[in-house]
């Protein structure tokens, strides 16, 4: 079964069928999906045949400065979801937390992939990339900008996996002591996918991959190199609490009876306003639910500099510095300053006085 | 710069360098004119300067039947478009987080769809005082650069905060943002403007009562 399911020139249709899943999943898989990406039904049959066809294409995921999150979101479902199966189905061909190899046999199967697949394999990276001091973060003595370089030449695409690889997430934060930075901002001439969340969503990660294999070019981005069939729109304008918002219903706190009774989180500090992600409609835990769903604001996890907002329990309207110390400070210059052009005012009043002359009947008579 | 550092900027030293012009700007202005001073008036008492100053306060508030008979239409815009930024500033809830983040202490909100109503009243009504302004030679023979810029100050982030709360054309983080830095703008204009006035009025209506008081007179 393992050497069947590694075998290169396996199409994904074989390999899922091998593993047992029936034509009706498959479509039903290839239904869903076609939905979540907002394409007709009629595209159905096309997807189902495209990724019936998809040859394995091969995958090399770089971890740069991460926490492993994304790849624990992806791979640790509950149950082996038809999503981990189609993962389990592209040749992933480096991936040093998941492959048994390590060191330079680890090194050796990505100079592998990339020779055999050169201009079209996948480049997955997750993890921002410290440009601070190359020997922040290191994998077989090669610092991690040097390697994306080196492994970006002949990729396909680049699809930026969670928050950090994509915005500099985590890392990049206040006062960022790394100099890390994003993919986008070192690579400029390959097309990038941008899935972020800390960690995104799982279905997101295979629905983009859906996607390439589907039509073998990359979806509709949006400004910030985001699909859009999956960050198009709002938590807030998909959220089931919205009509709350509108209403100007709230949790003042955790357990308050607007808390209890399920009202808008806005005011503990919700992000979902300025926040692009599937959550709110996707959901997590094959659809179960989502942070929001469970009480708790939304942190903006898919946003650039998501944490540099000031507070994750301070909400949207309230600044993000200390304003009462400011304007403390600032009434306290501003009746000193204007004591101080009172007084300048009433010192030229005096002596303007003082020197003024009275006009006499000689002065006129001059 | 992508929209969400645009925001976390508005949010963070932008609010602060506008709070700082804003407060101390303010208290220059007040502290120089109170430092003014009034000579003594000598001549004697014919009335409680005090009485009448207070209670000029208030009854200045309320416009007198002939000056109403005169200009309906400016004083009625006048108090629609007052009472619009009062409510839409003041009984909004995410407004009200600010000043209780600011002040310590916050207050009851209007629920958001009367805010919602109230910003677009405030809004046409502050268009018609434009139009007004324009069309009566009177008011555009008299009008000056700063009462434009403080109509254009004022109106600014009622438009911008009713796109940012429909979520009209931009990503909500830029329409936030742009909603703050308009606010900023009001902020860092506002003590150096006739908008002063909102700080001023009180001192100046107290001020002509008090004199009409000590002269024994009605103000």
């Amino acid at each position: 079964m393992t050497n069947d399911l590694s075998r290169k020139d396996k199409t994904l249709g074989e390999a899922l069928r091998s593993q047992g899943i029936s034509r009706r999943s498959f479509l039903k898989f290839c239904a869903a999906t076609a939905s979540m990406m907002a394409l007709p039904p009629s595209m159905i049959p096309t997807i189902a045949n495209a990724l019936e066809k998809a040859r394995r294409p091969s995958v090399i995921w770089l971890s740069f400065q991460e926490c492993t999150g994304c790849t624990e979101s992806l791979t640790r479902a509950h149950t082996a979801t038809i999503e981990s199966l189609i993962f389990d189905s592209i040749s992933l061909d480096y991936h040093h937390t998941l492959q048994a190899a390590s060191g330079h046999a680890a090194e050796a199967a990505r100079e592998a992939a990339m020779e055999e697949n050169d201009g079209k394999y996948l480049l997955v990276v997750d993890g921002s990339i410290p440009l601070g001091n190359p020997g922040y973060s290191t994998i077989a003595g090669i610092s991690n900008y040097d390697m994306l370089i080196d492994t970006a030449k002949g990729a396909a695409a680049i699809i930026t996996v969670g928050t950090c690889a994509a915005f500099g997430g985590i890392p990049h934060a206040r006062p960022n002591p790394t100099g890390a930075v994003s993919v986008s901002d070192i690579i400029k001439d390959k097309p990038i996918i941008n899935v972020p969340g800390c960690p995104p969503i799982p279905v997101v990660i295979t629905g983009v991959l859906t996607h390439f294999l589907t039509f073998g070019a990359i979806p509709e981005l949006d400004h910030l190199g985001r699909p859009k069939t999956f960050y198009g729109q709002s938590i807030h304008d998909r959220c089931y609490r919205r009509p709350f918002y509108d209403k100007g219903l709230f949790a003042e706190t955790f357990d308050d009876e607007g808390a209890k009774a399920g009202w808008c989180l806005y005011k503990l500090g919700c992000k979902g306003p300025t926040t692009y992600n599937a959550c709110a409609t996707t959901k997590w835990n094959g659809g179960v639910s989502f942070p929001i769903e469970a009480g708790h604001p939304c942190l903006g996890c898919s946003e650039p500099d998501f944490w540099d907002g000031g507070g994750f329990y301070k909400a949207i309207s309230i600044p993000t510095e200390n304003i009462t110390k400011t304007t403390i400070y600032a009434a306290a210059a501003g009746v000193a300053a204007g004591v101080a052009i009172g007084a300048t005012g009433r010192m030229k009043k005096a002596s303007a006085n003082k020197s003024h002359q009275k006009v006499t009947i000689d002065d006129l008579k001059k | 710069m992508s929209e969400i550092e645009l925001l976390n900027w508005a949010r963070g030293p932008g609010f602060q360098i506008a709070s700082v012009i804003f407060v101390a700007g303010i208290l220059i202005r007040l502290v120089e004119i109170l430092m003014l001073g009034r000579k003594a008036n000598l001549a004697e008492a014919k009335g409680s300067a005090m009485s009448s100053g207070l209670r000029t306060i208030i009854t200045r508030t309320v416009p007198d039947a002939s000056t109403y008979k005169r200009s309906v239409f400016t004083v009625t815009s006048g108090y629609v478009f007052h009472i619009g930024l009062f409510i839409t500033i003041f009984l909004y809830a995410p407004h009200i987080l600010l000043f209780k983040d600011v002040l310590g202490f916050g207050w009851p909100a209007l629920p958001t769809s009367v805010i919602d109503a109230t910003a677009v009243v405030t809004i046409i009504s502050l268009v018609a005082v434009l139009v007004h302004r324009l069309k009566d030679p009177v008011k555009r023979f008299l009008s000056t650069f700063d009462d434009y810029l403080g109509w254009f100050v004022t109106i600014l982030p009622l438009v911008t905060g009713y796109i940012a709360f429909h979520r009209i054309g931009m990503p909500a983080p830029s329409l936030i943002a742009i909603h703050i830095l308009s606010v900023e703008l009001l902020m860092i204009v506002f003590p150096f403007t006739k908008l002063m006035h909102a700080f001023t009025l009180f001192l100046a209506r107290y001020y002509n009562g008090a004199i009409s008081g000590y002269r024994g007179v009605q103000s």
